[in-house]
């Protein structure tokens, strides 16, 4: 995912499916394709007891990208600056070539257009200091978005701080 | 050139602050209001689909008379002068022959609800009724009854509580984006979730503790729990000392209902009774047992919700940290007066004062006359009891598909003589309509300020963010039109939303430009919360928590009545209704987005007792019930209890126009016969019984 990561908190998505309608929405992907995408299992039940889970899946932004190495016009590229894959759409020739290479078949298909589109972390956003639409629109906060290095390091703070305080106020 | 707007929004009723971001007169994008932190910055699935809703060709375009029959989508598109015109000059004929009484006015309970009243007050009609009747009639009265408070005039401390019971509140699919948030850090503070429903929803599964009830046995479990807290003493003894009236009268009427007793009326074991009563105890005041939406509409359902309030107040949880509040307003945080109200100027005396629903009268003695008893509009129209009613003005309510038992409503509204009709979209009664007056969209509008009473009270604005995108109006200015045209203008002295505001803010030191910065003036810097031992300003007549009524009893209904077992039928399914997070009554099923998220209801039923009838998943099955037949797909699961179906509300409609929700599913009022709780007034949505056969 370049130099960023979207973590999901199953115990606080809800599956209402915001972030998946706030992208479509406001960066006018047709309804057919979903850029990035809320996976949910669930609610199930789970030896009597209803269980659910979720996991969001945008591009991975992968180091070794299969899309931009299937497209045969060089319309796929990488951000130098944050390892971000992006999809220059005047140079999108509609081939699906990047669709097939991908092995989650991450890039979409835009029928309106006639080519490829896929989820390019809204780097415009980034570069105006926000988060991609998808994290920001979250209702509960379920979805975190960062460099991996800053998330970890918010994450086990906040662990050990807690740990720390049940130990101090034990003691 | 981007600007942000903070205004509010009204996808569903709750009308959460967010912050609308505007760049050539198209909304760009919406989130939550940046000032208020419990927003988190989010919107909910609804909210995010706002921007196709605005946009959308499939809204009312115009003002249209109908050509055609009812309900063909035959329209002649008119002007405004025209359709306001034809409009006026129908009433004043059935005016005249009938009375200004023989039109009802009802309507979605909204920011425009104070203009809406001062409307039929000015012709002189008694009626009037919200849409908030048929979700919560019942809820509102037995508020009122125990504590002298609507249920829209308390709520819960959902950050703080410790653990919290919820019978079919579905709070993580029927949402408030503040209140979920703020629930679901509880959460992960460790706050307990014991979740009451005999279907399986996200809430459940968010559940510390899921209890698979039998449809309609909450009451049951409810006696059963406050017979183990009286027995074991685990109420909070010094609030209860204090605060209620009847508490002897309580110990004695629960006495017969033992844990035991209730397992076999609910299903639920009696061991499990008990241990919750125990973990109760030990979070208490922190303890919640939430009250309202869905869950359980029976005809017993004042009673019901009585006895949450009553179990409320048996862990002394009312106007305590982590329990549930009254909410506050102006007046308590030190302001002089309240927003200035139209419907409290002076209008001519009624010649006939008698309500078409008889709530507050003889009917529904206790019922709040505020909202009415809208269950009784297909009744008073078919009948004409109390007199002929031959005029609706349905505003964004829709009384073919929001009250039970489609047929009869359908009829009704085919017996009148005019059916006036204000929505955005087309909706079930809006395409029957003879002549539509389209409401701008929210984002279009604004709308007179809205009093946001809670712990920490405010005043909010919803304003217009961009330009009408069609010929549409906002709905103060609809009605000023019509009230001009009927003679009686002068009681809607405004030409702008600016002169509205002015008129509310009249008595008050606070300007419209206050608003500017944030979208709402706050009223008070901390949470305004009333002292618990001594302090509590409960609206009762005694004062009191009155477990015996003074409201009720002085109308001669009975506070403690005797539990009657529920009926039971074994080929048969007891019927209930619910929400999903896509969708906000049957207003939404439309749009873009949320028809792609959830396009239809199938109809829920357990795995063993669709097997015993020879039906698999997704099979089109044929459903029955004394008011109606329908075919729909099913859905076979372990999630759901063998006693009950359960249909999504909002489904069916049939409305042309609406290209996308057409004919999709089925209207779970297709098969609710017209029960309902009489004291209340609540239709009994969960009461029906249905049959299922498979095709």
């Amino acid at each position: 995912m370049g130099d960023y990561i979207i973590t999901t908190n199953p115990q606080r998505c809800i599956a209402c499916h915001a972030c998946e309608i706030a992208c479509k929405s406001e960066k006018k992907i047709p309804l057919e394709a979903t850029l990035g995408k809320i996976v949910v299992l669930g609610p199930k039940m789970v030896n009597g007891k209803p269980k659910m889970t979720s996991l969001f899946v945008p591009c991975f932004h992968c180091e070794k990208a299969w899309c931009m190495d299937a497209c045969p016009v060089e319309a796929i590229r990488r951000r130098e600056k944050d390892g971000l894959v992006y999809i220059v759409e005047s140079l999108c020739v509609g081939c699906k070539a990047c669709i097939m290479a991908c092995p989650w078949h991450v890039p979409q298909w835009n029928a309106d257009a006639g080519k490829a589109v896929k989820c390019d972390l809204c780097m415009d956003r980034i570069d105006a200091g926000e988060e991609p639409v998808c994290v920001s629109v979250c209702p509960t906060n379920a979805l975190q978005f960062g460099r991996p290095e800053a998330i970890s390091s918010k994450t086990r703070e906040a662990y050990g701080l807690g740990l720390l305080e049940k130990n101090l106020t034990a003691a | 050139m981007k600007k942000v707007v903070h205004t509010l929004c009204f996808m569903c009723s709750v009308r959460c602050p967010i912050d609308v971001t505007v760049e050539n007169d198209q909304v760009v994008s919406i989130r939550g209001n940046a000032y208020v932190p419990a927003m988190n910055g989010g919107v909910c699935p609804k909210a995010a689909a706002a921007i196709a809703a605005v946009n959308d060709t499939q809204r009312v375009q115009s003002p249209l008379i109908r050509v055609g029959e009812r309900g063909s989508g035959q329209w002649r598109r008119v002007s405004w002068t025209e359709a306001l015109d034809y409009t006026a000059n129908r009433c004043k004929d059935i005016f005249s022959k009938y009375g200004a009484k023989s039109s009802v006015y009802c309507e979605r309970a909204n920011l425009i609800s104070d203009i809406s009243k001062s409307f039929q007050k000015a012709i002189g009609s008694p009626n009037h009724f919200t849409h908030d009747t048929v979700c919560k009639g019942s809820i509102n009265t037995a508020c009122r009854s125990i504590i002298g408070y609507t249920d829209g005039q308390i709520n819960t401390d959902w950050s703080n509580v410790k653990h919290a019971v919820l019978y079919g509140r579905n709070v993580f699919e029927s949402v408030e984006v503040k209140a979920m948030n703020g629930f679901i850090s509880a959460l992960e503070k460790g706050c307990k979730l014991t979740y009451i429903d005999p279907r399986v929803t996200i809430t459940a599964a968010k559940a510390t503790d899921y209890k698979m009830i039998r449809p309609g046995g909450d009451l049951a479990f409810n006696y059963a729990l406050i017979h183990t807290i009286i027995r074991e003493k685990l109420y909070d003894a010094p609030y209860v000392e204090r605060w209620f009236k009847g508490f002897d009268e309580l110990c004695s009427f629960v006495d017969p209902y033992t844990p035991e007793w209730a397992e076999a009326e609910c299903g639920l074991p009696a061991a499990e009774i008990v241990q919750l009563a125990r973990e109760l105890s030990k979070s208490k005041p922190s303890v919640v047992f939430h009250y309202g939406y869905r869950g359980s509409h029976h005809p017993t359902e004042t009673y019901f919700r009585r006895s949450i309030m009553i179990l409320n107040g048996l862990m002394g949880s009312i106007e305590s940290k982590g329990g549930l509040f009254i909410k506050k307003g102006l007046k308590d945080a030190g302001y002089p007066a309240g927003l200035k109200a139209f419907s409290s100027q002076k209008f001519p005396e009624m010649p006939d004062k008698r309500r078409f629903d008889g709530c507050g009268q003889e009917k529904f003695p206790i019922a709040d006359p505020a909202h009415g008893v809208g269950f009784m509009f297909p009744h008073a129209v078919l009948n004409e009891d109390p007199y002929p009613i031959k005029v609706v003005f349905a505003f964004r309510y829709d009384p073919l598909l929001s009250n039970p038992d489609y047929h009869t409503n359908l009829k009704a509204l085919q017996k009148l003589d005019l059916i006036v009709a204000s929505d955005v979209n087309f909706g079930g009664t809006t395409a029957m309509a003879d002549v539509i007056l389209p409401e701008s969209h929210f984002l279009e509008r604004s709308d007179p300020l809205q009093m946001g009473s809670g712990l920490k009270p405010a005043i909010n604005r919803r304003i217009a963010c961009i330009k009408p995108r069609f010929d549409t109006k906002p709905m103060w200015w609809i009605v000023k039109e019509l009230a001009v045209r009927l003679g009686v203008g002068q009681y809607f002295s405004y030409e702008t939303a600016e002169d509205i505001w002015n008129y509310q803010l009249a008595d008050l030191d606070i300007k419209i430009e206050d608003f500017d910065r944030t979208g709402f003036v706050s009223l008070s810097d901390k949470a305004i919360w009333w002292d618990r031992n001594d302090g509590i300003k409960f609206k009762t007549p005694s004062g009191k928590i009155e477990v015996i009524s003074e409201l009720m009893e002085s109308h001669q209904i009975p506070s403690l009545p005797s539990y009657e077992n529920l009926d039971a039928q074994e080929d048969a399914f007891r019927l209930m209704c619910g929400r999903c997070v896509a969708h906000t009554n049957v207003m939404t099923q439309n749009n873009l987005y949320l028809n792609n998220l959830v396009p239809e209801n199938r109809i829920w039923i357990n795995e063993k007792r669709a097997k015993k009838l020879g039906i698999a998943d997704n099979d089109l099955v044929e459903v029955s019930s004394p008011t109606g037949t329908g075919k729909i797909r099913v859905f076979v699961t372990d999630m759901i209890h063998p006693e009950a179906a359960f249909l999504l509300h909002g489904f069916g409609h049939q409305e042309v126009e609406s290209k996308r929700s057409y004919q999709k599913g089925l209207p779970d009022n297709l098969f609710q016969e017209r029960h309902y709780d009489k004291i209340g007034g609540s239709p009994a949505l969960d009461h029906s019984w249905v049959t299922v056969r498979k095709i």
